[in-house]
């Protein structure tokens, strides 16, 4: 197995605190070095917040895993200086097919807009993601990443939480000031710390086959409901790099796994999916079962949740990984600033607010979807296939519409935060506060360049006007003007008509790149108000 | 608009006919399947999403 990949084996290194017995008080621990800790690694270096990462492997996510990644996550890496090399190996695609039976049903454009730095959706191998991450944590000093570190154990204090870490020389005692857990969907800090991982559970098992084949198939995403190979069920088609070709089966909730992960089980089911002929090869292959659940709450005192641990999905719409990595997007900038006591710890309080309502609209969507093409009862089952049927009637386009085999993963725009000041000036378009901000091709001293990457890290002031200043503050907390014009051109006008801008039109945007405000003019006391709210000063 | 329990077809014994009729010949399966496309072709064409849930509880539905 694994013809195309080699696992990298990360060192194990006794730590110099275990080898002192001295206990040493970190800012900031990271448990788990999947995508969502390593991710998380990444920002906090970026805040310049030294942390330790502990994972109890060492090495990347055995098996593809999660597979698509889209537009709003690649941009988080980018500015995280890994997105590039992703996108450089990864396989963009923006055309689904979805089949009923042996007929093509309907297809889907992603239709992505143009003028963005980003594509719409990517797929890569977990591995791959992973290894990045590690080769950018390599030239990081602010992270000590220790692999063969086993968490076993959290005591909660006032004002931080006491470790108990097994590594390959026994078990040790550390303290963090922040802890992060990035510990996956069976999360045993979660746990620890006592809390509630509740939503519903699927009967369905799924198997996952990574084939590696020389296919002149285009790069689509194929979705089958109830194909001839496959009777009653549903199956997924993803080209990956490699010519590796990532395939999902719904079993059915009877299935053993067991059994049906041997090759010998898995093999015939590919051959008749693909043809007698085609020669392929098993790379790896497992089988799951699902849940959508979330945690009661994203922090239980100096316990944070992300990612899997405090959400999971079902894997239709490709949202587990997207959305942890927004998670990370939204925490890290929050905690810079409360442990260099620049803002109260409440800010801490608004990331579970923002990030549980972006999960449960991740938990409605992908529980929508699962229901479609799972479903539960054979009046569900009915309509279900009827809007299959009636979706191939090229006038129908209402059925089309009716028909989820997974919707994409997008941003959810934190439109009720309490960290956002409402517009009173009129803006069109879609850049209302709480919203991710809109790319654009931009110059910068004469050069081409991208808007996503002029900000970020730090709050901006993006003035379409000449600013009476160069920044506005709150506290040690400043907004840095970016004047459009004078700092950046936008030739084309596409910054402008995204924002809906007009000469004098100011947005204050946070270090997670969504907008927090805009106004019509630059008024510093309307700013420095709310600076403090998107501080939860 | 609320859901209209007046009678609103004209010669309702000619509609019920033609609604009989159109499944003659099918079987319990042809039917049920029919019935479904039918539920969505008209739930779609009356797009009122009020006007849809009053049907929906009307015809003993649970929401
Ligand atoms: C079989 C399978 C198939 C999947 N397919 C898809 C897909 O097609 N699309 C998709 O979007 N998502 C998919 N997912 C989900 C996707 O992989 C996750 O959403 C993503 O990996 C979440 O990242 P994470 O970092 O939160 O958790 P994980 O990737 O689970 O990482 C958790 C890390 O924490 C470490 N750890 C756990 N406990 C401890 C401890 N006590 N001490 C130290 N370290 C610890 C683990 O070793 C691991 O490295 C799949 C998952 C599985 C298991």
């Amino acid at each position: 197995m694994f013809k195309t990949y080699s696992y990298p084996k990360f060192p194990y290194i006794q730590s110099e605190e275990q080898k002192s017995s001295q206990v040493r008080r970190h800012k900031l621990v990271i448990v788990g070095a999947g995508p969502i800790g390593l991710t998380a690694a990444l920002d906090a270096a970026a805040h310049n917040i030294p942390c330790v990462v502990l994972d109890d492997n060492d090495t990347v996510s055995v098996g593809s895993r999660a597979v698509c990644y889209a537009k709003r996550p690649l941009e988080v890496w980018d500015r995280l200086n890994v997105g590039e090399r992703m996108v450089a190996k990864g396989v963009g695609w923006k055309l689904g097919k979805v089949f009923f039976k042996d007929r093509l049903s309907y297809q889907f454009d992603l239709l992505p807009e143009d003028d963005n730095k980003m594509p719409a959706m990517i797929n890569l191998q977990q591995y791959y993601l992973e290894e990045y991450m590690v080769d950018e944590i390599g030239r990081l000093p602010q992270v000590d990443l220790r692999w063969k570190h086993k968490l076993m154990a959290i005591e909660q204090r006032n004002d931080h939480a006491v470790l108990t870490v097994e590594t390959p020389d026994g078990v040790f005692t550390m303290e963090a000031d922040w802890v992060l857990a990035c510990d996956g969907a069976n999360s045993d800090v979660r746990s620890m710390v006592g809390a509630q991982f509740t939503g519903q559970f699927f009967q369905d098992r799924f198997l996952i086959a990574d084939v590696i084949m020389k296919a002149e198939y285009p790069t689509e995403r194929w979705f089958w409901f109830d194909p001839p190979f496959h009777p009653n069920q549903s199956v997924l088609l993803h080209r990956q790099p490699d010519d590796v070709w990532r395939i999902d089966f719904q079993l059915g909730w009877d299935a053993d796994a067991n059994e049906e992960k041997k090759p010998e089980k898995i093999i015939p089911r590919v051959k008749a999916m693909l043809g007698d002929d085609r020669e392929f090869e098993l790379e790896w292959a497992s089988v799951y079962q699902f849940a959508c659940r979330r945690i009661d709450d994203f922090r239980y005192g100096r316990v944070l949740f992300a990612g899997d641990s405090a959400h999971q999905v079902s894997p239709f719409g490709a949202r587990g990984a997207n959305t942890g990595v927004q998670d990370i997007d939204n925490l890290i900038w929050k905690l810079k600033l409360v442990i260099e006591g620049d803002a109260p710890i409440t800010l801490i309080d608004s990331y579970n607010e923002e990030r549980a309502f972006a999960a449960d609209d991740n938990l409605l969507n992908s529980t929508r979807a699962t229901d479609f093409i799972t479903p539960k009862s054979a009046s569900s089952r009915l309509y279900r296939d009827a809007t299959l049927q009636l979706a191939e009637d090229p006038d129908a386009e209402f059925a089309r519409k009716l028909v989820n085999s997974g919707r994409l993963s997008m941003p959810t725009p934190y439109v009720h935060s309490s960290l956002n000041t409402q517009d009173e000036d009129v803006f069109g378009g879609g850049m209302h506060p709480g919203t991710n901000c809109a790319d654009a091709p931009v110059k910068v001293q004469g050069k081409d360049a991208w808007f996503l990457n002029q900000i970020g890290g730090q709050f901006t002031l993006l003035s379409f006007g000449t600013a009476p200043v160069e920044s506005v503050a709150h506290g040690r907390v400043s907004a840095k003007v970016l004047q459009v014009g004078r700092d950046i051109a936008d030739e084309k006008g596409i910054l402008a008509a995204r924002y809906d801008a007009a000469p004098g039109t100011t947005y204050l945007i946070r270090p997670d790149q969504h907008v927090a405000a805009r106004w019509r003019g630059f008024d510093e006391t309307k700013i420095a108000r709310a600076l403090a709210r998107a501080v939860a000063a | 608009m609320s859901l209209n329990l007046n009678s609103n077809i004209a010669d309702p014994d000619a509609f019920y006919k033609e609604l009989i009729d159109s499944q003659r010949g099918m079987d319990d399966a042809q039917a049920a399947m029919m019935n479904c496309k039918l539920v969505l072709l008209l739930a779609n064409h009356i797009g009122d999403r009020e006007v849809i849930r009053e049907a929906l509880k009307r015809a003993g539905g649970a929401v």
